[in-house]
């Protein structure tokens, strides 16, 4: 059994007993990235130099101090899209080859706070573009459970190398599903929080108004761990919420007796594969069994969220990715004028799906078409956020698969932009809710892991890790580990 | 066609973007599909719906007028893809 | 066929803050290169923004002592495009919710006076610095001051010729400089100004097709860029030619204005609202909490000169210009200066000195304290005014007390009869010639004998007595 298929808590109490240092910690997951990144390919580059002196350094600080800090001397992978400073952060884009930060993002500052050692940077779609990982500039990372397969996308690396055991927990950004769907389809833990719960600063955007980091885990209550850790106003990100954050952990007893449950019919609709929504239903009858009750309801607006969803987060994108531009940093291709330095630098630099969002985005919001898509999908998202409150307000959360299908194998949608669009269908509605959602193994089809989701009200991820956590324990779905 | 050739082209140069005549092809009929089926939209009445710029209600966020330390020039300039005189070197933008 | 010109003006202000409008580095002028920089301003991936209050307060004092309404919620957009000083690819300006609109201020040209109206006032951000390198095919970017904060303000096209739109910007830049907003100083950019020109036939309702002026430099190449493009206009117009949408700088060598590009249809900046910004509501408690550090105006400055203290317009005009002059003035009257002679030195001696010395009244040494001093010395008879050029140079030069430099110099002014008629006498038997001439009704050597007698006192005599002296010793010869 490999360490990482413990706990947080368990490996503090190994910490503090000292049967384990943070060296062995480290040195165990680069063994495991030795081992299995061959098959997996989860890491664009890593941080081995840097994380084995801070381990050593943290270790002397455990005779000290003893275990100081929630995520003390816990190796953990961050998605490729949050900045690192003097550690390469390319967003999987060969645009951005050579780029390396001169700052830390805000979690990547709270992490080191509470004391977890960055062991390397995560593949992913280039700049969060995909739900496969298929697109980014770099490499495929396969799926742990089935290397045929995707992992999902786009935290598809912060998804495999937890599944893999590679780390102990990952980061990942979530925009339309980044984090749920990936941790569905590699049978780990993701949570998406709140909108504003977790600070964007040195997150590289996608789209502003939807995109948020999260955790990736093996289990729900290490995944309340992490988010204690990164949550919290940050006066660095004008959007982030200045609402209090309650200890995420606290509240996993087990009990949901006598919570509401909401089924949303466009959940388990017709797009939905069949053995998901066996298992769905499986899980559904799991949590009667714990106490709580569940009703059919209705989120009217859903069909039309993934429009609304590739309108919105195509425009924020263009006009997000326009500093890519080969002037002050990144990669430059040279030409006589300026003009062609911009489009030979961008057109080589982009892949094609960054490109087609680009183009969507800009089209979206030129001149004459702005009131017809743009504003149109801001009335829609109004609608559909609409939608979650009127629900949210008589259930405790709303339950339904996180992804339609389990993972596909790799190259089936690759061609076909609108197919793979609509694996979001199910996660995408959340974002523009901006509504807090998790992914939770709820059981294999095939020897794939299928994501339960669960979506509470804003800023209630208490409740949400609640219900998670109950289910889990009921489960136990996690304790199941890919052969690799 | 709900969006020309033309169209595309104009588009590609807005966002700083070129393609091949081939790719040109490709992409007008995939922006077309994405478009069309971003046309269901149209089915729903928005007379009186408020656009969602902000999904959370917050407003007045500022800060005091303090100066931070900034970055040192070779900071500034360490991922320049050229420079000179302490400054980013870039083509010509006289034409 | 006669036109009738119509005239719009774009300005940039940049506000005094501290620090930029979107982060905390330093807004100061002339630092090196790419010092004044960080991740955000220099738009890294990932860098958010965060609205500087200064910034916010600033526009609206602006918006409120050019009598916009003040919006209730404005927010911030994005304007897309692409240009190396530009490092995120758009700017965060203001859209659809400025910060204020419908302003206006009034102008006065020829003694005429005329109301300006302002469409808008927006907050935005401002650009890095590009220069050019001659026949080196490249430029160069400073990112220092990206992100300095703007106010960009609009005039309704309200103008009618070049002179009011110099006497529109005189007014904006006091105005400005009264609220303490900006240096607003054209040489180091912190003030600029593009224009649009059109002409119409006489009574024709629609506007013609106008062209913008870019690098205008100073005030005065406004006035003269659109004078030349005024007449150009004219011209082409005249001889049955077209207008185009075009876009042209002012050549100081060549006097003249030069095609720098023409615009295609109109530019699609595809502005949205920023999603890393939040909505800003300015309340009433705000609002008035701004009003209240907006001090008094240049106009209203000018008619309580004119109504309390029995100024001439003209000078009320000229002192109430700028607002160092009018602080200047106004500390000279809490010093117990007498108004008109403060006006007499002010707009003569203070303003030849400045303009010939090309210096600001902050400049010199020179306190209201000693030019009241000097005034009284001179209204109580102690130094002539001819003396007072010289204590009033070396007030200029090195500032002090008039009342030392007159002692320490010996400048006081003699009035004693018994020496000045000692000293007429001495003059008198030396110059017998001139008492002739004098006899004979030649008026011109009595000013001869009277600089004789200066000369012998070195300038400290009471002139007025000793030209009365003069006359009486005379007669008794």
């Amino acid at each position: 059994m490999s360490l990482f298929d413990q706990r947080i808590k368990d490996i503090h109490e190994l910490l503090h007993k000292r049967e384990v240092s943070v060296t062995d910690l480290v040195a165990e997951s680069y063994k495991r990235i030795e081992e299995v990144e061959g098959k997996v390919e989860a890491f664009l580059h890593l941080n081995e130099e840097a994380a084995r002196k801070a381990a050593r350094e943290m270790d002397d600080h455990l005779v000290s101090k003893g275990v100081d800090g929630a995520l003390f001397g816990l190796p953990a992978g961050l998605k490729d899209n949050i900045v690192t400073k003097g550690l390469r952060t390319t967003c999987a884009s060969k645009l951005l080859d050579n780029f390396i930060p001169v700052h830390d993002a805000t979690v990547v500052q709270k992490l080191h706070a509470a004391g977890a050692v960055t062991i390397g940077k995560l593949n992913m779609d280039e700049f969060a573009m995909g739900s496969s990982n298929e697109n980014s500039g770099y490499k495929l990372t396969r799926n742990p459970w089935n290397t045929e397969r995707v992992p999902g996308g786009s935290s598809g690396g912060s998804a495999a190398s937890v599944a893999a055991g590679e780390v102990l927990f990952s980061l990942g950004s979530d925009t339309g599903g980044s984090i749920r769907e990936p941790a569905a389809f590699c049978g780990v833990v993701g949570m998406k929080p709140t909108y504003g719960r977790v600070s964007r600063f040195g997150l590289v955007a996608f789209a502003s108004s939807l995109d948020q980091i999260g955790p990736l885990t093996r289990t729900v209550e290490d995944n309340a761990y992490v988010l204690n850790a990164i949550s919290g106003y940050d006066k660095l990100d004008s959007t982030s919420a200045n609402v209090e954050v309650p200890d995420y952990t606290a509240g996993l007893t087990g009990d949901i007796k006598g919570l509401k449950i909401a089924v949303p019919k466009e959940y388990l609709g017709e797009g939905v594969n069949a053995e998901v929504r066996v298992h769905i239903e499986q899980a559904l009858t799991t949590l009667e069994g714990l106490g709580a009750t569940w009703e059919e309801v209705s989120l009217p607006h859903s069909k039309y969220a993934v429009a609304a969803y590739y309108i919105l987060a195509s425009s924020e994108a263009s006009a997000n990715l326009a500093r890519f531009d080969g002037i002050r940093y990144g990669v430059r291709v040279e030409e006589d004028n300026l003009i062609d330095t911009y489009k030979k630098s961008r057109s080589q630099g982009f892949g094609d799906e960054v490109k087609r969002r680009i183009m969507l985005g800009t089209f979206a919001l030129s001149s004459g078409y702005y009131d017809a898509y743009y504003k149109k999908a801001q009335q829609v998202r109004t609608l559909i956020k609409q939608d979650f409150d009127d629900v949210l307000a008589q259930y405790d959360v709303i339950i339904g698969p996180t992804a339609p299908t389990t993972a596909f194998q790799i190259g089936e949608q690759v061609n076909d932009p609108l197919t793979m669009y609509a694996n979001d269908i199910l996660t995408i509605p959340v974002n523009l809710a901006g509504v807090p959602a998790i992914s939770v193994p709820a059981g294999f089809a095939y020897g794939l892991p299928i994501g339960l989701q669960i979506i509470g009200k804003h800023f209630a991820e208490s409740m949400v890790y609640r219900v998670a956590h109950a289910f889990e324990q009921a489960t136990n779905f996690h304790m199941e580990a890919p052969k690799l | 066609m709900r969006i020309t050739k033309n169209q595309v082209k104009h588009v590609a140069n807005l966002a700083r973007l070129e393609f091949s005549e081939k790719e040109m092809e490709v992409f007008a009929k995939q922006l077309d599909d994405i478009i069309g089926y971003a046309e269901q939209l149209n089915e729903l009445d928005t007379t009186n719906v408020k656009p969602t710029s902000h999904v959370l209600d917050i407003s007045n966020v500022l800060r005091a007028d303090e100066v931070r330390q900034s970055l040192s020039n070779e900071a500034a300039l360490k991922n320049a893809p050229d420079q000179a005189d302490g400054q980013v070197k870039v083509p010509s933008v006289l034409e | 066929m006669s036109f009738e010109t119509v005239i719009g003006l774009e300005v940039h202000v940049e506000l005094k803050t501290k620090s930029k409008i979107f982060c905390g580095c330093s807004t100061a002028f002339g630092a090196p290169p790419n010092t004044h920089t960080c991740p955000v301003c220099l738009g890294h991936p990932g860098v958010l923004p965060v609205l500087n209050k200064q910034a916010v307060e600033y526009a609206m004092k602006a918006a409120m002592a050019l009598n916009c309404r003040v919006a209730d919620v404005t927010k911030f957009d994005r304007k897309n495009y692409f240009y190396p000083d530009n490092p995120k690819a758009y700017q965060i300006s203001q859209f659809d919710k400025p910060v204020g609109e419908h302003g206006w201020i009034d102008i006065e040209v020829n003694g005429k006076k005329k109301r300006i109206g302002i469409t808008r006032l927006h907050l935005e951000e401002d650009a890095g610095k590009l220069t050019h390198v001659d026949g080196q095919g490249h430029s160069l970017v400073d990112f220092n001051r990206v992100g300095t904060p703007l106010i960009e303000i609009v005039s309704e096209p309200d103008l009618r010729s070049p002179e009011e739109a110099y006497a529109y910007l005189e007014k904006l830049k006091a105005i400005m400089q009264y609220i303490e907003v900006s240096d607003c100083k054209m040489e180091e950019g912190s003030l600029r100004c593009d224009a649009n020109i059109s002409l119409r036939p006489v009574g024709q309702e629609e506007f013609g097709t106008k062209t913008e002026l870019k690098n205008l430099n100073s005030f005065a190449f406004v006035q003269k860029g659109l004078a030349y493009e005024e007449e150009r206009q004219a011209e082409v117009l005249s001889s049955g030619g077209e207008i185009l949408q075009e876009t042209r700088r002012w050549d100081e060598k060549g006097n003249k204005t030069l095609l720098m590009r023409v615009k295609e249809g109109s530019e699609d900046y595809r502005y949205f609202p920023d999603p890393d910004l939040v909505d800003f509501y300015l309340d009433e408690d705000w609002k008035e909490s701004v009003r209240r550090t907006i001090p008094e105006l240049p106009d209203a400055r000018k008619e309580r000169y004119v109504n309390e203290l029995d100024l001439p317009e003209y000078d009320a005009g000229v002192l109430t210009q700028q607002k160092a002059m009018s602080d200047f003035f106004e500390a000279c009257l809490v010093a117990g200066g007498p108004a008109k002679p403060l006006s007499n030195w002010l707009m003569g001696e203070v303003n030849r000195y400045l303009n010939a010395n090309g210096k600001e009244i902050g400049d010199v040494p020179l306190t209201p304290g000693a030019l009241v001093k000097m005034i009284d010395l001179i209204e109580k008879g102690t130094i002539s005014s001819k003396i007072a050029k010289t204590v009033f140079a070396e007030l200029m030069e090195n500032g002090g007390d008039p009342e030392n430099i007159v002692k320490e110099k010996g400048l006081v002014q003699i009035s004693d009869e018994g020496e000045i008629r000692r000293m007429v006498n001495d003059v008198l038997d030396a110059n017998e010639q001139s008492i002739a001439d004098y006899k004979e009704g030649k008026q011109k050597a009595i000013g001869f004998l009277v600089g004789q007698v200066m000369k012998a006192s070195r300038g400290k005599a009471n002139p007025q007595l000793v030209n009365q002296l003069l006359v009486e010793e005379i007669q008794k010869r």
